[in-house]
Protein backbone atom coordinates (compact mmCIF):
# COMPACT_ATOMS: atom_id res chain seq x y z
CA UNK A 1 0.00 0.00 0.00
CA UNK A 2 1.42 3.40 -0.84
CA UNK A 3 0.52 6.92 0.15
CA UNK A 4 -0.92 7.47 -3.27
CA UNK A 5 -3.37 4.61 -2.83
CA UNK A 6 -5.39 6.47 -0.34
CA UNK A 7 -4.23 10.06 -0.49
CA UNK A 8 -7.46 11.98 -0.39
CA UNK A 9 -6.37 15.56 -0.11
CA UNK A 10 -8.57 18.27 1.37
CA UNK A 11 -10.28 20.04 -1.45
CA UNK A 12 -9.63 17.08 -3.73
CA UNK A 13 -12.80 15.92 -5.51
CA UNK A 14 -11.64 12.35 -4.96
CA UNK A 15 -12.32 12.81 -1.25
CA UNK A 16 -15.21 10.57 -0.32
CA UNK A 17 -16.95 11.36 2.93
CA UNK A 18 -17.62 8.29 4.96
CA UNK A 19 -15.40 6.20 2.72
CA UNK A 20 -13.48 5.46 5.86
CA UNK A 21 -9.78 5.59 5.40
CA UNK A 22 -9.59 4.05 8.84
CA UNK A 23 -7.09 1.23 8.95
CA UNK A 24 -8.36 -2.32 9.08
CA UNK A 25 -5.08 -3.75 10.33
CA UNK A 26 -5.03 -5.52 13.69
CA UNK A 27 -4.89 -3.26 16.69
CA UNK A 28 -1.31 -2.84 17.72
CA UNK A 29 -0.59 -3.07 21.40
CA UNK A 30 -3.64 -5.13 22.16
CA UNK A 31 -2.73 -8.23 20.27
CA UNK A 32 -2.04 -10.92 22.90
CA UNK A 33 0.99 -12.11 20.96
CA UNK A 34 2.48 -8.65 20.96
CA UNK A 35 3.43 -7.73 24.45
CA UNK A 36 3.57 -10.47 26.99
CA UNK A 37 6.95 -9.21 28.18
CA UNK A 38 6.30 -5.49 27.96
CA UNK A 39 8.27 -3.50 30.56
CA UNK A 40 6.20 -2.21 33.50
CA UNK A 41 2.98 -3.33 31.79
CA UNK A 42 1.46 -4.02 35.24
CA UNK A 43 1.31 -0.26 35.88
CA UNK A 44 1.82 1.36 32.47
CA UNK A 45 -0.83 0.80 29.81
CA UNK A 46 1.05 2.57 27.02
CA UNK A 47 3.77 5.09 26.33
CA UNK A 48 3.94 7.77 23.67
CA UNK A 49 6.42 10.22 22.14
CA UNK A 50 5.25 13.26 20.23
CA UNK A 51 7.14 15.92 18.28
CA UNK A 52 5.71 19.26 17.14
CA UNK A 53 7.11 20.69 13.91
CA UNK A 54 6.20 23.58 11.61
CA UNK A 55 7.19 24.28 8.03
CA UNK A 56 9.25 27.24 6.97
CA UNK A 57 7.44 29.65 4.67
CA UNK A 58 3.93 29.14 6.02
CA UNK A 59 1.89 30.87 8.69
CA UNK A 60 0.99 28.65 11.60
CA UNK A 61 -2.32 26.77 11.34
CA UNK A 62 -4.28 29.30 13.41
CA UNK A 63 -3.25 32.09 11.01
CA UNK A 64 -3.63 30.30 7.69
CA UNK A 65 -6.36 30.25 5.08
CA UNK A 66 -7.89 26.91 3.99
CA UNK A 67 -5.89 27.14 0.74
CA UNK A 68 -2.65 27.62 2.63
CA UNK A 69 -3.50 24.65 4.85
CA UNK A 70 -4.24 22.61 1.75
CA UNK A 71 -0.74 23.55 0.49
CA UNK A 72 0.74 22.31 3.76
CA UNK A 73 -1.08 18.99 3.33
CA UNK A 74 0.21 18.66 -0.25
CA UNK A 75 3.74 19.49 0.85
CA UNK A 76 3.73 16.85 3.60
CA UNK A 77 2.08 14.23 1.41
CA UNK A 78 4.80 14.77 -1.18
CA UNK A 79 7.52 14.22 1.42
CA UNK A 80 9.13 10.86 2.06
CA UNK A 81 7.97 9.82 5.50
CA UNK A 82 10.44 6.99 6.10
CA UNK A 83 10.86 5.06 9.35
CA UNK A 84 7.76 3.05 10.32
CA UNK A 85 6.01 4.37 7.20
CA UNK A 86 8.36 2.44 4.90
CA UNK A 87 6.22 -0.67 5.34
CA UNK A 88 3.07 1.18 4.28
CA UNK A 89 1.26 4.45 4.83
CA UNK A 90 -2.43 5.11 5.07
CA UNK A 91 -3.42 8.74 4.53
CA UNK A 92 -6.77 9.66 6.02
CA UNK A 93 -8.47 12.88 4.98
CA UNK A 94 -9.96 13.65 8.36
CA UNK A 95 -12.11 16.49 7.02
CA UNK A 96 -13.89 14.12 4.66
CA UNK A 97 -14.08 11.11 6.96
CA UNK A 98 -17.26 10.00 8.70
CA UNK A 99 -17.59 11.14 12.34
CA UNK A 100 -17.55 7.57 13.64
CA UNK A 101 -14.23 6.86 11.92
CA UNK A 102 -12.74 10.08 13.24
CA UNK A 103 -13.77 9.01 16.72
CA UNK A 104 -12.25 5.57 16.19
CA UNK A 105 -8.93 7.18 15.34
CA UNK A 106 -9.24 9.32 18.45
CA UNK A 107 -10.06 6.32 20.65
CA UNK A 108 -6.95 4.60 19.33
CA UNK A 109 -4.95 7.72 20.25
CA UNK A 110 -3.91 8.15 16.62
CA UNK A 111 -5.41 11.65 16.49
CA UNK A 112 -6.18 14.23 19.18
CA UNK A 113 -9.57 15.45 20.38
CA UNK A 114 -9.24 18.89 18.67
CA UNK A 115 -8.29 17.13 15.44
CA UNK A 116 -11.58 15.20 15.47
CA UNK A 117 -13.68 18.36 15.39
CA UNK A 118 -11.51 20.98 13.63
CA UNK A 119 -13.23 22.54 10.58
CA UNK A 120 -10.12 23.17 8.43
CA UNK A 121 -8.25 20.98 5.91
CA UNK A 122 -6.28 18.34 7.74
CA UNK A 123 -5.18 14.77 7.36
CA UNK A 124 -3.31 12.09 9.20
CA UNK A 125 -0.75 9.57 7.99
CA UNK A 126 -0.87 6.25 9.82
CA UNK A 127 1.85 3.65 9.54
CA UNK A 128 0.81 0.15 8.52
CA UNK A 129 1.58 -1.18 11.99
CA UNK A 130 -0.44 1.63 13.62
CA UNK A 131 2.42 2.55 15.93
CA UNK A 132 2.99 5.92 14.31
CA UNK A 133 0.88 8.78 13.06
CA UNK A 134 1.56 12.21 11.62
CA UNK A 135 -1.25 14.70 12.09
CA UNK A 136 -1.04 17.47 9.49
CA UNK A 137 -2.58 20.81 10.51
CA UNK A 138 -3.32 20.09 14.13
CA UNK A 139 -2.20 23.02 16.31
CA UNK A 140 1.15 22.74 14.50
CA UNK A 141 1.72 21.81 10.87
CA UNK A 142 3.02 18.42 11.93
CA UNK A 143 2.43 16.44 15.06
CA UNK A 144 4.42 13.23 14.87
CA UNK A 145 3.61 10.60 17.43
CA UNK A 146 4.58 7.04 18.24
CA UNK A 147 2.80 4.71 20.61
CA UNK A 148 3.81 1.46 22.25
CA UNK A 149 2.29 -0.74 24.93
CA UNK A 150 3.83 -0.57 28.39
CA UNK A 151 6.90 1.50 29.09
CA UNK A 152 8.98 1.72 25.92
CA UNK A 153 9.89 5.38 25.72
CA UNK A 154 13.60 4.98 25.09
CA UNK A 155 13.30 2.82 21.95
CA UNK A 156 10.29 4.86 20.81
CA UNK A 157 12.30 8.07 21.05
CA UNK A 158 15.15 6.68 18.99
CA UNK A 159 12.72 5.64 16.27
CA UNK A 160 11.03 9.02 16.46
CA UNK A 161 14.32 10.87 15.94
CA UNK A 162 15.02 8.68 12.92
CA UNK A 163 11.63 9.61 11.49
CA UNK A 164 12.27 13.30 12.22
CA UNK A 165 15.62 13.13 10.46
CA UNK A 166 14.05 11.34 7.51
CA UNK A 167 11.34 14.01 7.19
CA UNK A 168 13.95 16.74 7.27
CA UNK A 169 15.36 15.50 3.99
CA UNK A 170 12.26 16.78 2.23
CA UNK A 171 10.76 19.34 4.63
CA UNK A 172 12.35 22.37 6.27
CA UNK A 173 11.26 23.01 9.85
CA UNK A 174 11.09 26.46 11.45
CA UNK A 175 13.86 26.87 13.99
CA UNK A 176 15.25 29.69 16.13
CA UNK A 177 18.72 29.71 17.62
CA UNK A 178 17.37 30.72 21.03
CA UNK A 179 13.91 29.13 21.12
CA UNK A 180 14.65 25.95 19.17
CA UNK A 181 11.89 24.37 17.09
CA UNK A 182 9.14 26.97 16.72
CA UNK A 183 5.55 26.06 17.55
CA UNK A 184 2.20 27.83 17.37
CA UNK A 185 1.95 27.79 21.16
CA UNK A 186 4.99 29.55 22.63
CA UNK A 187 5.06 27.15 25.57
CA UNK A 188 5.89 24.18 23.30
CA UNK A 189 9.06 25.62 21.74
CA UNK A 190 12.51 24.13 22.17
CA UNK A 191 12.65 20.43 21.53
CA UNK A 192 8.90 20.30 20.81
CA UNK A 193 8.93 16.89 22.42
CA UNK A 194 6.21 15.51 24.66
CA UNK A 195 6.75 12.12 26.26
CA UNK A 196 3.91 10.51 28.15
CA UNK A 197 2.90 7.36 29.92
CA UNK A 198 -0.64 6.13 30.52
CA UNK A 199 -0.44 4.94 34.10
CA UNK A 200 -2.74 2.35 35.64
CA UNK A 201 -2.94 3.23 39.34
CA UNK A 202 -5.85 1.29 40.91
CA UNK A 203 -4.17 0.53 44.25
CA UNK A 204 -3.28 4.18 44.85
CA UNK A 205 -6.90 5.06 44.22
CA UNK A 206 -8.15 2.36 46.58
CA UNK A 207 -5.83 3.68 49.29
CA UNK A 208 -7.00 7.23 48.50
CA UNK A 209 -3.45 8.38 47.76
CA UNK A 210 -4.01 9.65 44.25
CA UNK A 211 -4.16 13.28 45.33
CA UNK A 212 -0.69 12.98 46.78
CA UNK A 213 0.58 11.43 43.58
CA UNK A 214 -0.97 14.16 41.46
CA UNK A 215 0.60 16.84 43.66
CA UNK A 216 3.98 15.12 43.34
CA UNK A 217 3.55 15.09 39.56
CA UNK A 218 2.87 18.80 39.49
CA UNK A 219 5.88 19.48 41.71
CA UNK A 220 7.97 17.66 39.11
CA UNK A 221 6.59 19.96 36.37
CA UNK A 222 4.55 17.14 34.88
CA UNK A 223 1.11 17.43 33.35
CA UNK A 224 -1.52 14.98 34.60
CA UNK A 225 -4.25 14.33 32.06
CA UNK A 226 -7.12 12.01 31.28
CA UNK A 227 -7.51 8.79 29.35
CA UNK A 228 -7.12 10.36 25.91
CA UNK A 229 -4.60 13.08 26.75
CA UNK A 230 -5.02 16.84 26.81
CA UNK A 231 -8.50 18.13 27.53
CA UNK A 232 -9.95 14.73 28.40
CA UNK A 233 -11.18 13.33 31.67
CA UNK A 234 -9.60 10.60 33.70
CA UNK A 235 -11.40 7.31 33.16
CA UNK A 236 -11.30 4.83 35.99
CA UNK A 237 -7.81 4.45 37.37
CA UNK A 238 -5.96 5.58 34.24
CA UNK A 239 -3.97 8.80 34.13
CA UNK A 240 -1.57 10.16 31.58
CA UNK A 241 1.54 11.90 32.86
CA UNK A 242 3.75 13.90 30.52
CA UNK A 243 6.58 16.42 30.57
CA UNK A 244 5.67 20.10 30.46
CA UNK A 245 9.17 21.47 30.02
CA UNK A 246 10.36 21.43 26.43
CA UNK A 247 13.09 24.08 26.52
CA UNK A 248 16.52 24.18 28.11
CA UNK A 249 17.14 20.42 28.20
CA UNK A 250 17.98 18.11 25.35
CA UNK A 251 15.55 15.49 24.11
CA UNK A 252 17.90 12.82 25.34
CA UNK A 253 18.00 14.22 28.88
CA UNK A 254 14.21 14.67 28.98
CA UNK A 255 13.54 11.12 27.83
CA UNK A 256 16.20 9.67 30.09
CA UNK A 257 14.77 11.36 33.16
CA UNK A 258 11.16 10.58 32.28
CA UNK A 259 11.76 6.95 31.38
CA UNK A 260 14.51 6.24 33.89
CA UNK A 261 13.42 8.21 36.96
CA UNK A 262 9.92 9.66 36.81
CA UNK A 263 7.83 6.77 35.48
CA UNK A 264 9.68 4.17 37.59
CA UNK A 265 8.99 6.32 40.64
CA UNK A 266 5.22 6.32 39.98
CA UNK A 267 5.36 2.62 39.21
CA UNK A 268 7.05 2.05 42.54
CA UNK A 269 4.37 4.12 44.35
CA UNK A 270 1.70 1.94 42.78
CA UNK A 271 3.50 -1.33 43.44
CA UNK A 272 4.01 -0.33 47.08
CA UNK A 273 0.29 0.44 47.33
CA UNK A 274 -0.49 -2.98 45.83
CA UNK A 275 1.78 -4.69 48.34
CA UNK A 276 0.02 -2.79 51.10
CA UNK A 277 -3.39 -3.90 49.85
CA UNK A 278 -2.28 -7.53 49.74
CA UNK A 279 -0.72 -7.51 53.18
CA UNK A 280 -3.45 -5.52 54.92
CA UNK A 281 -6.61 -7.21 53.72
CA UNK A 282 -6.24 -9.83 51.02
CA UNK A 283 -9.83 -11.16 51.24
CA UNK A 284 -11.17 -7.67 50.61
CA UNK A 285 -8.88 -7.21 47.62
CA UNK A 286 -9.82 -10.64 46.27
CA UNK A 287 -13.48 -9.79 46.66
CA UNK A 288 -13.08 -6.59 44.65
CA UNK A 289 -11.25 -8.14 41.73
CA UNK A 290 -13.34 -11.32 41.54
CA UNK A 291 -16.57 -9.37 41.96
CA UNK A 292 -15.45 -7.30 38.95
CA UNK A 293 -14.91 -10.48 36.93
CA UNK A 294 -18.33 -11.74 37.99
CA UNK A 295 -20.07 -8.54 36.95
CA UNK A 296 -18.31 -8.41 33.58
CA UNK A 297 -19.14 -12.07 32.89
CA UNK A 298 -22.79 -11.78 33.76
CA UNK A 299 -23.97 -8.21 33.19
CA UNK A 300 -26.63 -7.40 30.62
CA UNK A 301 -26.23 -3.60 30.59
CA UNK A 302 -22.79 -2.04 30.92
CA UNK A 303 -22.05 1.69 30.82
CA UNK A 304 -18.66 2.92 29.59
CA UNK A 305 -17.42 4.18 32.96
CA UNK A 306 -18.51 0.93 34.66
CA UNK A 307 -16.70 -1.16 32.08
CA UNK A 308 -13.48 0.80 32.57
CA UNK A 309 -13.79 0.57 36.35
CA UNK A 310 -14.27 -3.20 36.38
CA UNK A 311 -11.72 -3.89 33.66
CA UNK A 312 -9.23 -1.88 35.71
CA UNK A 313 -9.88 -4.12 38.73
CA UNK A 314 -9.51 -7.24 36.62
CA UNK A 315 -6.22 -5.88 35.28
CA UNK A 316 -5.06 -5.35 38.87
CA UNK A 317 -6.12 -8.90 39.82
CA UNK A 318 -4.12 -10.32 36.91
CA UNK A 319 -1.02 -8.27 37.83
CA UNK A 320 -1.20 -9.59 41.42
CA UNK A 321 -1.77 -13.17 40.34
CA UNK A 322 -5.25 -13.23 41.91
CA UNK A 323 -6.92 -13.84 38.53
CA UNK A 324 -5.30 -16.51 36.39
CA UNK A 325 -7.84 -17.40 33.72
CA UNK A 326 -7.80 -14.02 31.92
CA UNK A 327 -4.76 -12.51 30.21
CA UNK A 328 -3.83 -8.86 30.49
CA UNK A 329 -3.63 -8.26 26.72
CA UNK A 330 -7.28 -9.29 26.45
CA UNK A 331 -8.23 -6.73 29.10
CA UNK A 332 -6.20 -4.08 27.29
CA UNK A 333 -7.98 -4.92 24.05
CA UNK A 334 -11.36 -4.62 25.77
CA UNK A 335 -10.40 -1.23 27.20
CA UNK A 336 -10.29 -0.08 23.59
CA UNK A 337 -13.22 -2.05 22.21
CA UNK A 338 -15.71 -0.79 24.82
CA UNK A 339 -15.18 2.80 23.64
CA UNK A 340 -18.29 4.20 21.91
CA UNK A 341 -17.03 4.42 18.31
CA UNK A 342 -15.35 1.01 18.37
CA UNK A 343 -18.45 -0.52 19.86
CA UNK A 344 -20.70 1.18 17.33
CA UNK A 345 -18.50 0.08 14.43
CA UNK A 346 -18.44 -3.51 15.71
CA UNK A 347 -22.21 -3.66 16.13
CA UNK A 348 -23.14 -1.69 13.02
CA UNK A 349 -24.59 1.22 14.96
CA UNK A 350 -23.92 4.93 15.14
CA UNK A 351 -22.36 7.01 17.88
CA UNK A 352 -24.20 9.49 20.06
CA UNK A 353 -27.69 10.92 19.67
CA UNK A 354 -28.67 9.44 23.03
CA UNK A 355 -28.14 5.93 21.74
CA UNK A 356 -28.04 3.40 24.54
CA UNK A 357 -25.05 1.18 23.84
CA UNK A 358 -24.94 -0.50 27.26
CA UNK A 359 -26.47 -3.79 26.07
CA UNK A 360 -24.03 -4.04 23.16
CA UNK A 361 -21.11 -3.34 25.49
CA UNK A 362 -22.27 -5.97 27.97
CA UNK A 363 -22.63 -8.53 25.14
CA UNK A 364 -19.14 -7.73 23.88
CA UNK A 365 -17.45 -8.04 27.26
CA UNK A 366 -19.40 -11.14 28.29
CA UNK A 367 -18.48 -12.80 25.03
CA UNK A 368 -14.80 -11.93 25.37
CA UNK A 369 -14.51 -13.14 28.95
CA UNK A 370 -16.53 -16.34 28.46
CA UNK A 371 -14.74 -19.27 30.05
CA UNK B 1 18.43 89.30 38.05
CA UNK B 2 15.69 87.77 35.97
CA UNK B 3 16.97 85.42 33.27
CA UNK B 4 15.80 85.83 29.72
CA UNK B 5 15.04 83.02 27.30
CA UNK B 6 18.01 81.63 25.35
CA UNK B 7 15.96 82.01 22.16
CA UNK B 8 14.15 85.31 22.65
CA UNK B 9 14.07 88.33 24.95
CA UNK B 10 11.12 87.03 26.97
CA UNK B 11 11.60 86.06 30.60
CA UNK B 12 12.70 82.42 31.07
CA UNK B 13 10.35 80.18 33.05
CA UNK B 14 12.23 76.85 32.55
CA UNK B 15 15.77 76.53 33.83
CA UNK B 16 17.63 73.27 33.12
CA UNK B 17 21.20 72.42 34.04
CA UNK B 18 22.68 69.52 32.11
CA UNK B 19 26.05 68.00 33.02
CA UNK B 20 27.51 65.98 30.19
CA UNK B 21 31.04 64.61 29.97
CA UNK B 22 31.95 66.68 32.99
CA UNK B 23 30.80 69.92 31.40
CA UNK B 24 27.90 71.92 32.74
CA UNK B 25 25.43 73.47 30.34
CA UNK B 26 22.49 75.69 31.31
CA UNK B 27 19.26 76.03 29.39
CA UNK B 28 16.80 78.88 30.05
CA UNK B 29 13.56 79.00 28.10
CA UNK B 30 10.39 81.04 27.98
CA UNK B 31 7.06 79.20 28.09
CA UNK B 32 6.65 79.18 24.33
CA UNK B 33 10.12 77.82 23.54
CA UNK B 34 9.97 75.35 26.44
CA UNK B 35 6.83 73.79 24.93
CA UNK B 36 8.47 73.70 21.54
CA UNK B 37 11.26 71.58 23.02
CA UNK B 38 8.86 69.09 24.61
CA UNK B 39 8.55 70.46 28.13
CA UNK B 40 5.05 70.20 29.58
CA UNK B 41 4.66 73.17 31.85
CA UNK B 42 3.11 72.73 35.29
CA UNK B 43 -0.47 73.82 35.76
CA UNK B 44 -2.75 73.79 38.78
CA UNK B 45 -3.91 70.22 37.98
CA UNK B 46 -1.18 69.01 35.64
CA UNK B 47 2.11 67.24 36.12
CA UNK B 48 5.20 68.80 37.61
CA UNK B 49 7.85 70.07 35.26
CA UNK B 50 10.03 66.96 35.63
CA UNK B 51 7.28 64.39 35.27
CA UNK B 52 5.91 66.45 32.43
CA UNK B 53 9.18 66.15 30.55
CA UNK B 54 9.35 62.39 31.19
CA UNK B 55 5.77 62.04 29.98
CA UNK B 56 6.56 63.94 26.82
CA UNK B 57 9.58 61.73 26.16
CA UNK B 58 7.54 58.59 26.78
CA UNK B 59 4.85 59.76 24.40
CA UNK B 60 7.40 60.51 21.73
CA UNK B 61 8.96 57.09 22.17
CA UNK B 62 5.67 55.14 22.25
CA UNK B 63 4.56 53.63 18.96
CA UNK B 64 1.48 55.19 17.46
CA UNK B 65 -0.21 51.79 16.88
CA UNK B 66 0.18 48.34 18.46
CA UNK B 67 3.26 46.58 17.16
CA UNK B 68 2.39 43.90 14.64
CA UNK B 69 4.40 41.05 13.17
CA UNK B 70 5.77 42.22 9.84
CA UNK B 71 5.00 38.86 8.25
CA UNK B 72 1.57 37.69 9.45
CA UNK B 73 0.20 40.88 11.03
CA UNK B 74 -0.40 39.31 14.44
CA UNK B 75 -0.20 41.72 17.40
CA UNK B 76 1.05 40.84 20.85
CA UNK B 77 -2.47 41.52 22.14
CA UNK B 78 -3.82 38.80 19.85
CA UNK B 79 -1.08 36.45 20.98
CA UNK B 80 -2.09 37.01 24.60
CA UNK B 81 -5.77 36.57 23.75
CA UNK B 82 -5.38 33.31 21.81
CA UNK B 83 -2.26 31.86 23.42
CA UNK B 84 -0.87 31.25 19.93
CA UNK B 85 1.53 33.12 17.67
CA UNK B 86 0.82 33.53 13.98
CA UNK B 87 4.02 32.53 12.20
CA UNK B 88 7.68 31.73 12.83
CA UNK B 89 8.66 35.39 12.37
CA UNK B 90 6.42 36.40 15.31
CA UNK B 91 9.22 35.01 17.47
CA UNK B 92 11.52 37.69 16.08
CA UNK B 93 8.90 40.45 16.16
CA UNK B 94 7.97 39.81 19.80
CA UNK B 95 11.16 38.18 20.99
CA UNK B 96 11.36 40.10 24.24
CA UNK B 97 7.70 39.58 25.25
CA UNK B 98 7.59 35.94 24.15
CA UNK B 99 10.93 35.28 25.83
CA UNK B 100 9.45 36.34 29.17
CA UNK B 101 6.33 34.18 28.66
CA UNK B 102 8.39 31.18 27.59
CA UNK B 103 10.78 31.52 30.49
CA UNK B 104 7.89 31.48 32.97
CA UNK B 105 6.28 28.45 31.30
CA UNK B 106 9.55 26.57 31.04
CA UNK B 107 10.59 26.75 34.67
CA UNK B 108 13.15 29.48 34.01
CA UNK B 109 14.75 27.94 30.91
CA UNK B 110 15.39 30.49 28.20
CA UNK B 111 17.55 28.85 25.53
CA UNK B 112 17.23 25.72 23.43
CA UNK B 113 19.45 22.74 24.03
CA UNK B 114 19.30 19.64 21.86
CA UNK B 115 18.53 18.62 18.33
CA UNK B 116 18.28 21.03 15.44
CA UNK B 117 17.34 20.71 11.77
CA UNK B 118 20.18 20.04 9.37
CA UNK B 119 19.48 23.29 7.53
CA UNK B 120 19.92 25.27 10.76
CA UNK B 121 23.36 23.90 11.60
CA UNK B 122 25.06 27.23 10.81
CA UNK B 123 22.54 29.07 12.94
CA UNK B 124 23.21 26.79 15.87
CA UNK B 125 26.98 26.90 15.42
CA UNK B 126 26.90 30.70 15.32
CA UNK B 127 24.76 30.86 18.46
CA UNK B 128 27.09 28.46 20.25
CA UNK B 129 30.14 30.48 19.20
CA UNK B 130 28.44 33.69 20.34
CA UNK B 131 27.66 32.14 23.70
CA UNK B 132 31.24 30.97 24.14
CA UNK B 133 32.73 34.34 23.18
CA UNK B 134 30.30 36.16 25.45
CA UNK B 135 31.28 33.92 28.36
CA UNK B 136 34.97 34.42 27.67
CA UNK B 137 34.43 38.19 27.41
CA UNK B 138 32.76 38.27 30.82
CA UNK B 139 35.61 36.26 32.29
CA UNK B 140 38.22 38.51 30.68
CA UNK B 141 36.56 41.63 32.06
CA UNK B 142 36.28 40.13 35.53
CA UNK B 143 40.04 39.32 35.42
CA UNK B 144 40.81 42.81 34.11
CA UNK B 145 42.38 41.36 30.93
CA UNK B 146 41.27 44.33 28.88
CA UNK B 147 43.26 43.69 25.72
CA UNK B 148 41.86 40.19 25.44
CA UNK B 149 38.38 41.54 26.26
CA UNK B 150 38.70 44.07 23.44
CA UNK B 151 39.64 41.33 20.97
CA UNK B 152 36.71 39.19 22.10
CA UNK B 153 34.36 42.16 21.82
CA UNK B 154 35.54 42.83 18.26
CA UNK B 155 35.06 39.17 17.37
CA UNK B 156 31.52 39.32 18.75
CA UNK B 157 30.80 42.36 16.60
CA UNK B 158 32.07 40.48 13.56
CA UNK B 159 29.61 37.63 14.04
CA UNK B 160 26.76 39.96 14.93
CA UNK B 161 26.58 39.28 18.63
CA UNK B 162 26.45 42.93 19.74
CA UNK B 163 28.58 44.61 22.35
CA UNK B 164 27.23 42.57 25.20
CA UNK B 165 27.62 39.51 23.13
CA UNK B 166 25.06 37.35 24.85
CA UNK B 167 23.46 34.95 22.46
CA UNK B 168 20.51 34.60 24.75
CA UNK B 169 19.77 38.30 24.79
CA UNK B 170 17.20 39.91 22.58
CA UNK B 171 19.58 40.58 19.75
CA UNK B 172 20.98 37.10 19.65
CA UNK B 173 18.13 35.06 18.19
CA UNK B 174 18.17 34.16 14.55
CA UNK B 175 15.21 32.43 13.00
CA UNK B 176 15.25 30.12 10.02
CA UNK B 177 12.11 31.06 8.20
CA UNK B 178 13.11 31.37 4.57
CA UNK B 179 10.08 31.84 2.44
CA UNK B 180 10.27 29.71 -0.66
CA UNK B 181 7.60 31.71 -2.44
CA UNK B 182 5.15 28.84 -2.82
CA UNK B 183 2.99 30.04 -0.03
CA UNK B 184 3.85 33.41 1.43
CA UNK B 185 3.37 33.61 5.15
CA UNK B 186 2.27 37.23 5.05
CA UNK B 187 -1.25 38.49 4.87
CA UNK B 188 -2.91 37.09 7.95
CA UNK B 189 -5.77 34.63 8.07
CA UNK B 190 -8.40 34.48 5.44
Amino acid sequence: MSAADDARIPGDPRARPGASGVPRVPLIGVDPADHREVPMADCVLSSRVRLARNLIGFNFVNRSSPDQLGDVVHRVQAARLGGPFEAGTRWVNVQATAPIDRLMLFERNLISRPFVEAPHPRCVAISADETTSVMVNEEDHLRLQMLAPGMQLAPLSERMFELDRSLERSLEFAFHSRFGYLTACPTNVGTGIRVSAMMHLPALRMLEELDKVQRAAKDMHLAVRGFHGEGTEALGDFFQISNQTTLGRSEHDLVEEFAGVIVPRFVEYERAARRALVSRDLPSLDDRVHRAVGILRSCRLLALDESIKFLSRVRLGIALGRITDIERPLVDRLLLEVQPAHLARATGGEVGHGRDDRAARADLVRGALRR
Amino acid sequence: MERTCDCCPNPAVVHEIVVKDGLKAEVHLCAEHAQERGFILPTAHGPTLITGKLLAQARAAAPKQPKACGSCGMTMGQVRETGLVGCPLCYRSFESELGAIIERAQAGACAHVGRHPLHAADLVDRAALRNRLARELREAVSREEYERAARLRDRLFEIGGGENGAADDESGGAVSTANDGRSPSGGGPS
